[in-house]
């Protein structure tokens, strides 16, 4: 047991574990609508454009989170409105708004050099640099998340199983949307530090895709991807401390070799219960 | 006492694409009836235009009596296209029917008793209770219809709207659902569904509409069911085969191609 108390000493690793316990869970909980909808790039996309965002605030003076988290809901807006009639898709919307932004944020640093060691943290992520604000912030909008799912759990399953169908049964589908947009952009901002831009959809997907593999249910999903993105979190940062390895890469790999276990159990039991078909079957014989 | 659905010269259609103009239609309360008429002739439109989720150029549609936009909620039951469903999504034939009561405003995410029951009631009425718990990618097609018809029929609604509910289906289901329809029908609940299959469904509707691109004909089936009104609706040469009140709608020249047109009349 003293492998688990033992980083605890260190202020650092106490910030880092608990910035991914919350980072995690919230990616868990945000990342199962992500996966459901069919909007993995979003989340890739939306993480490019708050970089670009960070840059640009940064040249103006401005906080980290609140240019990331501008350019990041102009993103999120553009992309809205672009795919609203139907005639640009999601997935060349998102190729165009959020790879704009990100360009804007290369092109800048590489002007002006002495940023790229300011935004090596956005790229790479520096769990172990978690400042109290950035612990703060994290903490409020996975707060705020959680209630915010919970108070529209409803409308959200509908209209993610069955948009038009949801809007017919009086669901206004265009506010979820918006909010549901609004909390994913809040969340990439606030694992963006965390994990990095690079990894942020690795870490979005990968609870859920993870939770899917284990259950058929809806509400267990849920459930099982906010645990496993949590486990996924506190698990990964202990083994990057143990193996000396870059955190938010040792949590998004610990997060893949969990997804290789369910898919492994999930396959198992699939030709478990082929093979006790199979038995019956004969036995009826 | 106003009609079910009232349309007063509605135009509808996509971006610039007009797909019916200037379309008048009213069926009352308690009607069961079908819109036949070939891929591409705008049932669909017509269908999200009654629903209230197609935009429309002009026009007025009203359902018993108020505008589409205002329509209390629960007024409308609505079942998809089964093609049109995502049958991997994590969900329970349960969880399914229980989306009827989402846009209520109550906002605990777990099901009251009163919604517990009134699930379970429908489900024993359309003969799925067993499978209530059962993901819907493992139960079939014809439990998948109807967990979508207790859906729609969760809150009592009085105007239903099925969107080709027996594609995709065996024929066994589609006699099945046609029942039940008939059914809920019986309760007073006005049922409006689209269908572009004339021999098995539309031919055993009370009431048809033949619509392409705008109304064709409307009426019962063996008033409207001639080789002229089909011909008009489908745009091909149809002919009505009639022996002792049952009908065959066949294409002229397919039959001439495999060499069965000797002997038929319209």
């Amino acid at each position: 047991m003293e492998f688990l108390v033992e980083p605890l000493e260190y202020e650092f690793f106490r910030h880092g574990l608990l910035a991914a316990l919350m980072v995690g869970s919230l990616c868990g909980l945000i990342g199962m609508y992500v996966v459901l909808r069919g909007m993995s790039y979003v989340g890739h996309g939306l993480s490019h454009a708050a970089f670009g965002g960070a840059v640009v605030g940064f040249m103006l003076n401005l906080d980290f989170y609140a240019g990331a988290g501008m350019m990041g809901l102009l993103a999120a807006l553009l992309i809205n409105r672009i795919t609203r009639n139907g005639e640009i898709k999601l997935d060349a919307a998102i190729g165009i708004v959020t790879t704009a932004m990100f360009a804007l944020g290369v092109a800048i640093i590489s002007q002006v050099r002495t940023y790229s060691q300011n935004f090596e943290a956005a790229l790479f992520g520096n769990i172990l640099g978690i400042t109290n604000e950035d612990l703060l912030i994290i903490g409020l909008v996975t707060a705020c998340t959680i209630i915010s799912i919970l108070y529209l759990y409803r409308p959200l399953l509908f209209s993610t199983f069955d948009n038009e169908a949801a809007r017919i049964f009086g669901i206004r589908t265009e506010i979820v949307q918006f909010t549901f947009s609004f909390l994913l952009t809040l969340s990439i901002i606030a694992s963006m530090n965390v994990v990095g831009v690079t990894m942020i959809a690795a870490t979005l997907i990968t609870p859920a895709l993870t939770a899917r593999m284990l259950t058929d249910s809806f509400g267990r999903m849920l459930v099982y991807s906010f645990i496993i993105g949590a486990g996924t979190g506190v698990t990964g940062m202990y083994l990057s401390y143990i193996f000396n390895a870059a955190s938010g890469a040792t949590i998004v790999l610990f997060g893949a070799l969990l997804f290789c276990l369910a898919a492994f159990i999930k396959r198992c039991r699939v030709l478990f219960v082929n093979q006790s078909a199979r038995q019956q079957r004969q036995e009826l014989r | 006492m106003n009609a079910a659905i009232t349309l007063s010269d509605v135009t509808a259609g996509y971006g610039h694409n007009v797909v019916f103009s200037g379309l008048s239609l009213e069926i009352p309360t308690g009607r069961f009836a079908g819109i036949v008429g070939p891929t591409g002739c705008g049932k669909t439109t017509l269908l999200r235009t009654i629903l209230g989720v197609q935009p429309i150029f002009s026009g007025d549609v009203r359902l018993n009596g108020w505008p589409v936009a205002n329509v209390p909620l629960g007024t409308i039951g609505y079942v998809p296209q089964l093609g049109s469903v995502d049958w991997n999504f994590p969900v329970t034939v349960e969880e399914v029917i229980m989306m009827g009561f989402y846009a209520s405003k109550r906002i605990w995410p777990w099901a009251s008793r009163e919604e517990r029951e009134r699930t379970h009631e429908l489900a024993h009425r359309l003969g799925i209770y067993d499978c209530l718990r059962q993901p819907i990618m493992n139960i079939s097609g014809g439990q998948r219809q109807r967990a979508f018809l207790a859906r729609a029929l969760i809150n009592n609604p009085q105007l239903l709207v099925l969107d080709e509910p027996t594609s995709g289906v065996d024929i066994k289901t589609q006699h099945e659902v046609l029942h039940l329809l008939d059914d809920i029908n019986s309760d007073g609940i006005t049922i409006l569904l689209s269908t572009h299959d004339l021999n098995a469904i539309a031919s055993h509707l009370p009431w048809v509409i033949c619509f392409n691109k705008g109304m064709v004909a409307q009426g019962q089936p063996h008033d409207i069911f001639t080789n002229d009104i089909l011909t008009r609706t489908y745009g091909g040469d149809m002919v009505v085969i009639r022996h002792e009140g049952h009908f065959l709608i066949a294409n002229n020249t397919l039959l001439h191609l495999t060499g069965n047109h000797h002997g038929i009349s319209g």
